[in-house]
């Protein structure tokens, strides 16, 4: 492979690790947001909360790619940059999964806690920001992680639209060299190693997230249970 | 937003030629992964390093990179390897694949979780390593193996839309198709958007009852 | 003792005498279980009270409905004259700053240090400064004994310590009542004496009034007032320590008493 042609790969490594911090950033913000909501008092709240949740999960991530793409623009007047584009679809999608984890988190708290917070005259939001949350948030981040590697993969997607990400470039890399044993083989090695340094980065911020609450990090690996074991409950 | 209705009855035929493929799809996929998925298990129970490691890499790898670049990789690559197969055949083997490497997992998890007593119940009786595993070990392991083989199927339906990009005409594929054709994009992409909702909801709530009739 | 940090009598003669605490005819049900049957009791200002009976008796749901933790099915529960139930939301709390409770198993904040799981709500609901909270927790934390311990961790902490600090949290928002459910059942028997001594002390040293549900008698006997029994969702029989523990009136009292002491 010419340097030329190994610029492009870099050019498309760019592309994709914005692609997936700015969809991961909106993912988050929607997992709290909706996973919170879910557990709202009000049953309005929680059923549009739930009802979020369905729909985005229920829909595969590449129709949603398509619809913000090519109904959004006609729809509604505007068309957005393919960035901005992949980042929406990415980020609701994404983050309807994440909400089942915030949600599952939450509830996971001992009831106790909150009783204790009730007793001190907590309004219902400070017992969320000072009891629940600080609780909830270190078991949020292993199957986080894994929702992470999931977006990561997901962030492919985009390519189909021909935005020039990782896996877009290994596409003009194939069409130039006529070849396809040896970039597939590099671009699938790189996105093995981003997703091997998220997964690092994971784990240290879990470390430092439960010392905080005095306990251990899990020792032992866990089943990924990303997107999808959270499905049904 | 305008919509027309007459383009949603226009694209309803190749609505259904796309559902029977995705079907298709999900069908012999999840097969495909619920057995080479055993598979990477039993392997990765065996007492040597030399199979458990690499077995444990290439799962790991495969689990971990993007099961549409997986797909370009075998369809473009087989062939100059020598190997030809039709689209459909290459996609369902890739997703095939992609997800043995989560049900693998849900193997493991199942098998870990029979308590430790039963294997010494079944030593201490002399049951042949065979029989431990087929009358002990594997009937209590499936009822907590099948609820998340489930979900794992209605994850690969919302990845089964990424075979269009090999040319595999499943719903997404016949939706572009028509909308390239009729320059109307949003009623076959809307049209088809429901239908994954719709199928994904339903098939969580049969998983729910069969979860709830495997508890007893 | 630095009780400056507590209500006192002496320097307090402005606080409310007479009824705080009043019942009237509440009922809760779970399902199909009815734990208190139009229930009706009051409570003194100042008083220590304790109940007593069998265990599903519905002397936990009382303290419970106290705290708001609970909502009873009928009824009415009024708190130094200002309505508990039936009340909006913003009425409850305001009440519910007058409750404090100390739990079974303490339900401190394993998030927050010792320190802050005491300072904490002070800051927050009351608006109390974050020096005067610190300044009011360590002299709690004194009194329980505990001095020491600010900077651990409720993790840390054995059974008793945690508990003693739980009954600091719950002082440190200067209640007017205190609820104090089963406070030692969760403890190791040799943890059981110190957290006892802590509430004898506060006891005997306060104005607060105190609501107690214990299965130790002569904790019971020590700081009592008064002696509710409780059977079936009622008050069977009442009255000062003395009279229920040597001279029940009731059969069930007695069986009662004779299998727990």
């Amino acid at each position: 492979m010419t340097s030329g042609l190994w610029e492009l790969v870099l050019k498309g490594v760019w592309v994709t690790i914005q692609l997936l911090v700015c969809s991961a950033l909106l993912a988050a913000a929607v997992s709290f947001v909706v996973g919170v909501a879910r557990t709202h008092r009000l049953w309005i709240v929680r059923f549009l909360a739930g009802f979020y949740t369905e729909v985005f999960r229920g829909t595969s991530a590449l129709v949603m790619i398509f619809w913000v793409f090519f109904v959004l623009p006609p729809a509604f007047g505007w068309q957005l940059v393919p960035l901005w584009a992949g980042t929406l679809a990415l980020g609701l999608t994404y983050g309807a999964y994440g909400s089942e984890i915030v949600r599952g988190a939450l509830t996971a708290v001992d009831p106790a806690q909150r009783e204790g917070g009730i007793a001190l005259s907590f309004t219902p939001w400070q017992r969320m920001r000072l009891i629940l949350l600080p609780q909830a948030v270190p078991e949020m981040i292993p199957p986080f992680s894994n929702l992470l590697i999931e977006l990561l993969k997901g962030t492919a997607l985009v390519s189909i639209m021909g935005m020039g990400d990782l896996a877009f470039s290994g596409n003009l890399v194939r069409l130039a060299l006529q070849e396809s044993a040896e970039i597939y083989t590099y671009i699938l090695l790189i996105y093995f190693v981003i997703a091997f340094l998220l997964t690092r980065v994971m784990r240290g911020l879990e470390k430092r997230l439960k010392a905080g609450v005095g306990k251990k990090p899990d020792s032992k690996t866990r089943a990924p249970e990303p997107v999808v074991v959270e499905a049904v409950r | 937003m305008n919509w027309d209705w007459s383009a949603v009855s226009d694209f309803m035929p190749d609505f259904w030629k796309g559902l029977l493929v995705t079907l298709q799809i999900l069908v012999i996929g999840s097969l495909i992964s619920f057995a080479l998925g055993l598979v990477w298990a039993l392997l990765m129970r065996l007492p040597t390093r030399w199979v458990t490691w690499p077995v444990g890499v290439v799962t790991e790898f495969v689990r971990n990179t993007p099961l549409l670049v997986q797909l370009f990789f075998l369809y473009y690559v087989l062939p100059e390897w020598g190997l030809t197969f039709s689209a459909l055949a290459t996609g369902v083997f890739a997703i095939g694949l992609h997800y043995s490497t989560y049900t693998m997992q849900v193997y493991r998890a199942g098998i870990e979780a029979v308590p430790v007593g039963q294997w010494e119940a079944a030593t201490a009786l002399n049951l042949p390593l065979r029989r431990t595993w087929s009358a002990v070990i594997l009937p209590q392991a499936v009822r907590r193996v099948v609820p998340a083989l489930g979900n794992y199927v209605i994850a690969m339906l919302k990845d089964t839309p990424m075979l269009m990009a090999i040319s595999v005409l499943e719903m997404l594929g016949h939706a572009r198709l028509f909308s390239q054709e009729h320059f109307q994009f949003t009623e076959p992409l809307t049209v088809i958007g429901v239908a994954f909702i719709v199928i994904s909801y339903l098939a969580s709530l049969l998983l729910r009852a069969l979860e709830r009739r495997l508890a007893h | 003792m630095p009780t400056d940090t507590l209500p006192n009598p002496e320097k307090n003669p402005a606080r409310s005498t007479g009824e705080l605490i009043r019942l009237e005819q509440v009922t809760k049900r779970f399902g199909s279980n009815t734990v208190l049957d139009h229930l009706d009791f009051s409570v003194d200002a100042g008083k220590h009270v304790t109940l007593i009976g069998p265990s599903g008796s519905g002397k936990t749901t009382i303290l419970r409905l106290l705290m708001t933790l609970l909502k009873p099915d009928e009824g009415t529960i009024t708190v130094d004259g200002q309505k508990l139930f039936p009340a909006s939301d913003k009425e409850v709390r305001e009440v519910r700053k007058k409750i404090g409770m100390v739990f079974q198993q303490f339900n401190l904040f394993p998030n927050m240090s010792v320190l802050r799981n005491i300072t904490e709500a002070p800051v927050t609901v009351l608006g109390m400064s974050k020096d005067e909270a610190v300044e009011r927790a360590k002299g709690l934390l004194e009194m329980v004994g505990l001095s020491d311990k600010c900077d651990a961790h409720p993790a840390q902490l054995s059974g008793g310590q945690q508990q003693r600090v739980a009954i600091a949290r719950a002082l440190a928002m200067r209640p007017q009542v205190l609820l104090l459910d089963e406070v030692t059942s969760a403890l190791d028997p040799e943890l059981v004496a110190g957290v006892l001594d802590v509430l004898r002390d506060i006891a005997r040293s306060t104005d607060i009034t105190m609501l107690c549900v214990t299965h130790e008698m002569n904790f019971a006997r020590d700081i009592s007032d008064q002696v509710l029994m409780f059977d079936s969702g009622r008050v069977i029989e009442s009255g000062p320590p003395e009279k229920i523990f040597s001279e029940p009136e009731q059969d069930r009292t007695r069986e009662f008493l004779s299998a727990v002491l």
